[in-house]
């Protein structure tokens, strides 16, 4: 059993007391160096999740723990510090006037040296490919690049998560790709787990697990594989399924079996590939 | 109406170091009663050209000509108020434009402003807010109490409520789920063939073009790039390529199949389970087919 | 975009006046626009020109764009002088300008008045053309440092200038933005009454509000997720350093002090 790097514990939520609770004794947990995805209809619960994560919020009832520390007020500062977090909105979460001086803010509100500082964001910058856009003003970048310079900000906190609430959302597909390209290469260069909360199923499928939220409550949990093979299921809380999975079902209807459910393109054709040699 | 673009030219703070041209030689033709895709990456001119349909731009060269009404550089007589009532923008995050009390309110705002008698303003509320799928008793409630879904809507029911001949789109599922998405676009697909619009659709996402257009735009760097039926665009997928623009998945995934497994099926919008049959096919059937 | 209206009007350039620590360049001023009133005999008056004159050469920015800046002030300027040529009866009468009779004393008065007035324009205009905003904000916020003793919310002063000229472009997108969706809906901001143009505006600055305060929400929470907590216990990113150009500019300008005072009647 792989020890949690954050967990939640009975976790219930309301916005206020004559409201419904948004999310109902949830219990999950996140591994070190795990990416998780999250998703589910709107109104599911996701952000909240996020946002209860470093304490934007407080939950009601449930314990939440973050590196065998319990949240509260008086550990909620070291927890921020660990848990990073990208919103959805490019433009209200860049403060600085320039990219610099925006990923400079979280290093000197946690009182970081200056000389440290100036390294670390420029491992950051290089880290999200932002190296030589210092003196750039907001206006002057691309959605894309915005959330990129959001990344490397969150970053040069050195945190242990990265949680991306629907950071996509507001992207075109180009600036989709280069945040993706983003995460990846992140995974690569340092240890660090990663939540992101999505609608997009195809940012899904790099996930090592998914987590789908329905009414407050985790409806399911497992691999993208697992999660889209219940392409029925899926569907009756209103999500759907990436195409290479319905296609895949369609084919699996018509009676082709395939050793495992295909993610993307490539393992696909791997799988007709079996079919076709045999002729 | 139909819409044509005339060697149009429009150039963004002429004469200052901040010169830039947005749009360049655009010649095109939009017959009455279709629906438009304009496609293209981010900074390809789509917004600007857009604008001039309503007549918030007025090419720096060239005409445009929408309907009867005529746009051009040095005739500035036309009138602006009588086009941008026939011609119905719905722009990218389109609730940030509420802002009476009440939705009941909100919508009527257009059609005032175009002078509209008070009855048929009201008409005009309720059959606008049944368009998009809300029911009357939220009328008296503010616009700002929803949802951001139903705030979409609402925005939307404004600009419907004009009744306009010419309906243009700027991305209106930006930021909106899968499922709303979708739900929004079905939507404005049944306005269009019910009233008989034209629609000009910008987008990104080439899923939406491919389902729902009959015919696409696509333009880079402020011109023309390639236009035509949905199907011949797409299927020229290096020259998207070269431009930073994808197919659609399944076309995407159809010309794998071909380069990789000898499997040739030419996509004619077939669904998922009549293209799983036909795939099923020439795996087993191989030759025999 | 509206990139024609450049906040602050900072032009770029690598020469001494830029490059100065922008705590300096708020200081000289400071202490320029108190000396200015102490002038009053022609070589006072010409020293303190030729520094204001001097230092607009050496910052290399076009003549023209300077000028073109002082265009509203102008008017000022020429009016000043005007008013007290008129106003004054002091000294000798030089001649008569149909037939009002125009003193020498007058004459020295409005040179002299509307002289003061262009050079501080002048010199104050230096430091938005040469500084950028942010620089402005940062040297503001170490010059009042002192305050901070008396519990004057320096930090967060600061943080609000930057933070608005961070949103000023943004804010400037939006507005168009918004405006050319109302003007779809058939809104005219630009022709008709008064009346009904003040009308206009409510459909714009009603949205505008609403997602002024929505951007506000959520930059706090950013802000507050990356651990923002005030100003206590924060480190600095720009860090203001006088250099030896500095304390060389100071002491030339001191002997322009030094040399005003002396050349006074």
């Amino acid at each position: 059993m792989e020890e949690n790097f954050l967990s939640f514990e009975d976790v219930s939520f309301q916005y206020q007391e004559d409201q419904p609770w948004i999310l109902n004794k949830l219990n999950i947990s996140i591994h070190p160096n795990e990416w998780v995805a999250i998703i589910g209809h709107n109104g599911s619960g996701k952000s909240t999740i996020a946002k209860l994560m470093n304490g934007l919020l407080f939950p009601q009832e449930g314990t939440i723990s973050v590196a065998d520390m319990t949240l509260d007020e008086q550990t909620i500062w070291e927890i921020r510090k660990r848990v990073g977090m990208v919103f959805q909105n490019p433009d209200n979460q860049f403060v600085g006037t320039t990219v610099i001086d925006d990923v400079a803010f979280g290093l000197e509100n946690h009182g970081v040296p200056r000389p440290e500082m100036v390294k670390r964001i420029e491992a950051s910058l290089r880290t999200v490919g932002m190296n030589g856009y210092e003196n750039h003003e907001p206006h002057r970048l691309s959605g894309g690049q915005k959330q990129r310079v959001a990344i490397a900000s969150v970053l040069a906190v050195a945190p242990d998560l990265v949680i991306l609430d629907e950071a996509t959302a507001m992207l075109d597909p180009k600036g989709r790709r280069e945040i993706m390209e983003t995460v990846r290469h992140l995974r690569n260069e340092r240890d660090v787990s990663i939540v992101t909360i999505t609608h997009d199923l195809n940012e899904v499928t790099y996930a090592d697990r998914v987590i789908v939220m329905n009414d407050g409550e985790v409806w399911y949990e497992g691999t993208p594989r697992d999660v889209f093979s219940k392409q029925k299921e899926l569907q009756e809380i209103g999500l759907g399924t990436p195409l290479v999975t319905q296609l895949a079902h369609e084919l699996g209807a018509l009676g082709l079996d395939f050793s495992k459910e295909p993610m993307n393109h490539n393992e696909l054709v791997d799988e007709l590939w079996k079919y076709h040699s045999m002729t | 109406m139909e819409i044509s673009f005339d060697d149009v030219k429009y150039i963004y703070q002429p004469n200052s170091p901040f010169e830039h041209r947005a749009i360049d030689n655009l010649s095109f033709t939009i017959p009455s009663g279709s629906f438009v895709a304009v496609i293209g990456h981010t900074g390809s001119g789509k917004s600007t050209m857009i604008q001039h349909l309503n007549g918030l731009l007025i090419p720096t060269h060239g005409e445009v000509r929408v309907g009867d009404f005529s746009l051009k550089a040095d005739r500035k007589k036309t009138n602006l108020k009588a086009l941008r009532e026939q011609v119905g923008v719905v722009f990218q995050y389109p609730e940030h434009q509420l802002f009476e009390e009440t939705i009941q309110k909100d919508i009527a705002f257009g059609p005032s402003n175009f002078g509209v008698s008070e009855e048929e303003i009201q008409r005009r509320i309720h059959s606008s807010l049944q368009a998009v799928g809300l029911s009357s008793d939220m009328l008296e409630r503010s616009p700002f109490d929803l949802s951001g879904g139903q705030m979409r809507r609402v925005a939307i029911a404004g600009v419907l409520a004009m009744e306009p001949n010419v309906l243009v789109l700027d991305e209106p599922t930006a930021g909106l789920d899968p499922k709303g998405q979708r739900e929004i676009m079905d939507m404005f697909h049944d306005l269009h063939e019910d009233k008989g619009l034209t629609t000009v659709l910008v987008t990104h996402s080439m899923e939406d073009a491919l389902a729902y257009a009959d015919y696409c735009i696509v333009m880079d760097h402020g011109e023309m790039y390639m236009q035509g039926k949905p199907l011949e665009v797409f299927r020229q997928k290096e020259a998207l390529n070269a431009v930073g623009l994808e197919v659609p998945e399944i076309i995407e995934l159809l010309a794998k199949l071909e380069a990789e497994l000898d499997i040739s099926i030419p996509y004619e919008k077939q669904s998922l389970q009549e293209l799983a049959t036909l795939i099923n096919s020439k795996l087993k059937g191989g030759a025999s087919t | 975009m509206n990139s024609s209206m450049v906040i602050g009007q900072y032009v770029p350039g690598k020469s001494i006046v830029h490059e100065l620590d922008p705590r300096t360049k708020i200081s000289i001023i400071f202490f320029f626009v108190i000396i200015v009133f102490f002038a009053n005999s022609f070589m006072s008056y010409l020293l303190l020109t030729l520094f204001a004159v001097g230092s607009v050469f050496i910052t290399r920015i076009p003549l023209s764009f300077i000028v073109k800046g002082l265009k509203p002030v102008w008017f000022i300027i020429i009016f000043t002088f005007f008013l007290h040529v008129f106003m004054t009866k002091e000294g000798n009468i030089l001649f008569t300008i149909f037939s009002y009779p125009i003193y020498s004393g007058a004459l020295i008065q409005g040179i002299s008045i509307s002289l003061r007035f262009f050079l501080l324009i002048l010199v104050t205009s230096m430091l938005t053309l040469t500084t950028t905003p942010i620089s402005i904000t940062d040297a503001i916020e170490s010059l009042l440092d002192p305050l901070k003793k008396l519990r004057f919310p320096v930090h967060e002063l600061a943080l609000m200038m930057s933070i608005s000229l961070r949103f000023i472009p943004t804010l400037m997108q939006e507005t168009e933005k918004i405006s050319k969706a109302q003007a779809s809906r058939g809104v005219d901001f630009r022709s008709g009454p008064i009346k009904e143009r003040m009308k206009a505006i409510v459909p714009l600055l009603v949205p505008l509000f609403v997602s002024a305060f929505k951007r506000a929400e959520e930059l706090a929470m950013a802000m507050e997720a990356r651990g923002y907590q005030g100003g206590e216990g924060r480190t600095k990113l720009r860090e203001l350093v006088l250099t030896k150009k500095d304390y060389y500019v100071i002491a030339f300008f001191i002997l322009v002090i030094t040399g005003v005072f002396l050349t006074r009647q």
